[in-house]
């Protein structure tokens, strides 16, 4: 026999998960704008209820469009399935809350984009659920943290906004060596630039608002499961009970025992998303699917258009600081290099010279970089962290995530690079005469 | 459903039913690197269909313990030590591929103890390539990327699940991760040196289907014609594009097909 023919990344971003629709002979994936769908007969809808069948009952808990984007994203991380929830934090609260309840601890990196951590912080603690925040940079902080009630590890592969590397490999293994998972947030580098799963993490959530979609108009999140963590190994069984004891609130069901490499996700969808109920709507995952298709070359772009314009950035008076991770002088330079070879990513922060002042300036005087609260977005954008997405955060956490009042954070769209260090010269000048 | 035969724990999956006094048996048996989840569905259905439902671990696979079989022989003489374990005396049997194999040695070997034989991906000789057994004898991550891209169809290699959301190869591909060392090559092993499958084909008693897929690969539909002939009572089901992970790829055909032989 010859060697199989399996098909590669740039691809599966074009097919994965889809064919044409065997009704209408569609090319594009159809939008299956419906709440439910109609039952052979009563044994059909039976055996559907009861998990004896493959299929859609109700949207809430899947959907034809939303299964095509969710293979998608599942085959680009080399994982075993997908669900598709209806934000970024959507799919980080699925995570958490499908394998901990009241009394369960996360370590988290304190680096993280201002929502998770509020979540963490301030809203999972009045569920029950404790979080404690390390250096992600400091292993002996992540093992010191971990208690007998800690299920779950969790980071983000470049932390929002210091672009701090996390090393995967080596806080994989640490949670492993514990008998955890590792959870990580995916959403600066996506699948193109690094795949967690091949690191060593368990599970990778998105906001699939940002890069995989790419224009910026829809909000949607992602949550993918390798399938490698086994829960119900007997050292780890008693400690995540919700996959491997008897859930009744489906028919007894012990998902580690039904699915060997999926528990996680048929606990997630048969619960979590049935019962919170944030899913994604088909018209988001068609959007979604849509700058999937793309996701390769637009990523390509997205980086060399920031190497430039960090080079630019880099080289002007007004410019204290620049937190990219190629440079020789971030402190991840050489882990960047091992974990993201492709580049790391389009999003980074600088620290302007002079007060909040220069900082209003070169806001303002930006004409391409449009000001506003996102990432990953075609167009390039620019924000003030410590005023708006962390505003949150006491100046003891600012300062610990790397976030100063002259820090900006922009994120490098896909214009003319010229254009755009050109728009950047010219806010610099106006910033100067503050 | 934990049992412990021939000194070692075996498990068995039972759809979260217990077993009913009275109810007829149906018995899975996986194929080479699998375990029971690779036809839950199917399974799932007879027990919340009137069936007893076992669904097996063979030794070394999933939460079964003990070392892997070497034999098709040897895993038909297991599986008689199961159902005596469990006090059955008559039940359907079910296989997938080297499953298949083993499930055929037991009802040539039982014909009154078994009322139904379902043969899925069968293949008489099930010839298996020297590189994927020398990739499977250095316990390679190379084997498991062999058999999950011979074993799922080429349009299935691009996804369309039934199974909303889930990754088929990457589903099919973690659970071969997932083998103990030396595992799967002596499930591989055992398939390419077994040769009484025709003998075995005439000795059984029983109705039996055979299932095969059109587009399947490592066990080609044609190689099972003479088991098919072999078989007295024998009907031949071939899912059209479906390749060896016909469970996964088609799960209503398949459990479709096995309503039409056990209901």
């Amino acid at each position: 026999m010859t060697s199989p023919k399996t098909p590669r990344f740039d691809t599966l971003a074009v097919h994965a998960g889809a064919r044409p629709d065997p009704a209408t002979g569609a090319r594009a994936t159809p939008i299956y704008q419906t709440a439910s769908y109609v039952f052979a007969d009563t044994d059909h809808a039976a055996a559907l209820f009861n998990m004896e069948r493959a299929g859609h009952v109700y949207s809430r808990i899947s959907n034809p469009t939303c299964a095509v984007l969710e293979e998608r994203i599942a085959a680009l991380e080399d994982g075993v399935g997908a669900i598709a929830t209806a934000s970024g934090q959507a799919a980080l609260h699925l995570a958490i809350a499908t394998l901990m309840g009241a009394g369960g601890h996360i370590v988290a990196s304190r680096a993280l984009y201002g929502g998770s951590h509020n979540l963490l912080d301030y809203t999972l603690p009045r569920f029950g659920i404790q979080t404690t925040f390390v250096d992600p940079r400091d292993l002996d902080a992540w093992r010191a943290a971990i208690t007998p009630a800690t299920r779950l590890l969790f980071g983000e592969t470049l932390g929002n906004p210091g672009l701090d590397v996390l090393d995967i490999p080596r806080v994989a293994a640490l949670a492993h060596d514990h008998g955890l998972p590792l959870l990580v947030d995916s959403t600066f580098t996506t699948p193109w630039l690094m795949q967690p799963f091949a690191h060593g993490a368990d599970l990778v959530f998105h906001s699939a608002t940002k890069f995989l979609s790419g224009h910026g108009v829809v909000i949607g999140g992602l949550l993918v499961d390798s399938g490698r963590f086994d829960w119900d190994r007997p050292d780890v069984r008693e400690r995540f009970a919700t996959l491997t004891q008897a859930y009744r609130g489906f028919h007894d069901m012990v998902f580690a025992e039904e699915s060997t490499t999926a528990a996680f996700l048929l606990r997630a969808r048969r619960e979590g998303v049935r019962d919170f109920g944030a899913c994604m709507a088909p018209f988001v995952a068609f959007q979604v699917l849509q700058g999937m298709e793309t996701l390769p070359v637009r990523m390509a772009r997205h980086v060399e258009n920031t190497r430039a314009v960090v080079a630019f950035l880099r080289e002007h008076p007004m410019v204290e600081r620049v937190g990219y991770p190629e440079l020789p002088d971030h402190p991840d330079h050489a882990l960047a290099a091992r974990l993201l070879p492709r580049g790391c990513g389009a999003v980074f922060t600088f620290d302007l010279r002079g007060t909040r002042e220069h900082g209003r300036r070169f806001i303002e005087a930006l004409r391409i970089f449009s000001h506003l609260a996102n990432v990953g977005d075609a167009k390039s954008l620019v924000i003030h962290p410590a005023s708006t997405t962390h505003f949150r955060m006491s100046a003891d956490d600012l300062r610990r995530a790397g976030i100063g009042e002259g820090t900006l954070r922009l994120s490098v769209g896909l214009e003319d690079a010229s254009d755009l260090t050109e728009d950047l010269s010219r806010a610099l000048h106006a910033a100067g005469k503050a | 459903m934990r049992i412990f035969v021939g000194g070692h724990a075996a498990y068995a999956y039972t759809g979260a039913r217990a077993h009913h006094a009275g109810l007829p048996a149906v018995v899975f048996v996986h194929g080479a690197g699998g375990d029971h989840s690779v036809w839950v569905l199917q399974s799932r259905y007879f027990a919340h269909h009137g069936r007893n439902l076992v669904a097996l671990d063979l030794p070394g696979h999933g939460r079964s313990g003990g070392p892997a079989l070497e034999s098709v022989e040897a895993i038909a003489a297991w599986l008689e030590d199961i159902c005596a374990t469990l006090a059955l005396e008559r039940y359907a049997l079910i296989g997938h591929s080297l499953g298949a194999l083993a499930a055929l040695a037991h009802a040539a070997a039982f014909p009154d103890r078994v009322t139904a034989l379902a043969l899925l991906g069968p293949a008489a000789p099930m010839t298996v390539s020297d590189a994927l057994l020398e990739a499977a004898e250095h316990d390679s991550p190379r084997a498991a990327g062999l058999i999950t891209g011979w074993s799922h169809s080429p349009a299935r290699q691009l996804g369309g699940n039934p199974v909303p959301g889930m990754w088929m190869t990457g589903q099919g591909a973690r659970l071969l991760e997932r083998m103990r060392p030396g595992v799967l090559h002596a499930d591989l092993r055992a398939c390419h040196r077994y040769a009484d499958a025709l003998a075995a084909g005439a000795a059984v008693r029983c109705p039996a289907l055979l299932l095969l897929g059109a587009r399947d690969v490592m066990a080609p539909a044609r190689t099972a014609t003479a088991l098919a002939e072999a078989i007295p009572a024998a009907r031949t089901v071939t899912l059209p594009d479906a390749g060896h992970a016909m469970m996964a790829e088609q799960p209503d055909a398949v459990l479709d097909a096995l309503r039409a032989l056990l209901l």
